[in-house]
């Protein structure tokens, strides 16, 4: 049972003062992705069909290997931050809301890794 | 867990019907949800039939019309009947709005009436709504300046200044935006919801308020804003007019300026 005042209900803890850097950084996001993505799409249209070596010479130029990376990076913090807001939306049970978060932010951060290390793999003659 | 169904003994079941009076020529269904706390039963849509020819021309006029001739137990919030109080916001026809500014013409069948949405009920149309008063105290809606006000002088403002408040001040605070928003549905508790946040920032606009700073600091979490997923019920449903959407997207550009 409660007994606290709607006021204190209202007030709760205070604010974190951490809204406004997260907002903005899935907004950052969101934009860089537009021209990555676009550049993605084209890139592997333009590889379709092709063998492993056109991929392997593909990816090994410094240039897309960058891109490939940043794509990689900016396209799992997009996801897991995307996919964290959902589960702050709906989930309200702390255990499952923790646990749903964690695995949320590891998950993305494990295959974040492993595609990087398979781009660097790649592109340095693996 | 969100729940996506209601509650045990909140599914409302077929209640009564009172039939127009014999020779009515326009009769018009109206489905309203009745929920009496002390009954102990599950809430129920009773239809009223009445006959539009002998009615004023709005939802509120019907409901007045109910309670004065068919049943006296109807319970519903109204005063000014001409959309100044906000009173009488309930969702009607599946919209959040004024019941004393709906046109019972503009609803096409029967017309169904229900509370505003996930709020408790307190008895048929009027809902619970101490926790966005509370939420609206919690933002401190006045006027905070450590300067004195001018001796024998109001506090002036530019003409400029002064239209930063238009499209704000205007609010009623009848909740329907508030009780239209998904995000305020699923985390009342957390996030203060539109109604609020538009109050919010009529604050935070005010050229003659000293205390904008505080203010964008209560408002700088998570929860408290950026729980506005810019779904935008809250512009759609507004019977004044006003776009909350835009004032809380002011409230974060503010809170991104000043990073």
């Amino acid at each position: 049972m409660k007994m606290q005042s709607h006021l204190g209900r209202a007030r709760n803890l205070g604010a974190s003062r951490n809204g406004v850097g997260p907002w903005w950084i899935q907004r950052l996001t969101s934009i860089a992705l537009i021209p990555l993505s676009l550049w993605m799409i084209y890139s592997i249209i333009g590889l379709l069909g092709a063998d492993y070596t056109a991929y392997q010479m593909w990816i090994s130029n410094i240039g897309n290997a960058t891109l490939a990376s940043l794509f990689i990076v900016i396209l799992f913090h997009h996801a897991q931050q995307g996919v964290c807001e959902v589960i702050h939306d709906y989930v309200h049970d702390k255990t499952k809301l923790y646990t749903g978060l964690i695995l949320t932010k590891f998950l993305a951060a494990v295959l974040a890794v492993a595609c990087l290390i398979s781009i660097f793999k790649v592109a340095f003659g693996g | 867990m969100v729940e996506f169904s209601l509650p045990p003994g909140s599914d409302p079941v077929v209640g009564k019907t009172f039939k127009a009076p014999s020779g009515a020529k326009n009769v018009k269904a109206f489905k309203i949800y009745r929920y009496d706390p002390d009954s102990g039963n599950n809430p129920q849509i009773d239809t009223f039939e009445i006959d539009l020819d002998d009615c004023g021309p709005m939802i509120l006029d019907a409901l007045i019309k109910i309670k004065n001739e068919v049943d006296a137990t109807l319970t519903f919030r109204r005063s000014c009947r001409e959309g100044i109080c906000g009173s009488c916001a309930m969702n009607i026809d599946g919209t959040n709005t004024l019941a004393c500014l709906k046109p019972i013409a503009e609803v096409k069948g029967d017309c169904h009436i229900y509370p505003l949405p996930h709020m408790p009920v307190i008895k048929d149309l009027v809902p619970d709504l101490n926790l966005p008063y509370a939420q609206l105290r919690s933002i401190e809606p006045w006027m905070q300046a450590d300067t004195p006000a001018p001796a024998n002088q109001e506090r002036l403002q530019s003409i400029e200044e002064r239209e930063k408040l238009d499209g704000l001040w205007e609010c009623i605070l009848c909740f329907s935006c508030q009780t239209s928003c998904p995000s305020y549905w699923w985390n009342a508790d957390k996030y203060l919801g539109p109604a609020v946040l538009l109050q919010a920032y009529r604050w935070i606009a005010d050229s003659r308020d000293e205390a904008t700073g505080k203010r964008l600091d209560y408002l700088d979490d998570p929860f408290k804003v950026y729980r506005c997923h810019t779904i935008m019920n809250c512009t759609n449903t507004c019977p004044k007019g006003l776009n909350p959407g835009k004032a809380i997207a002011e409230i974060k550009k503010l809170q991104f300026e000043r990073q």
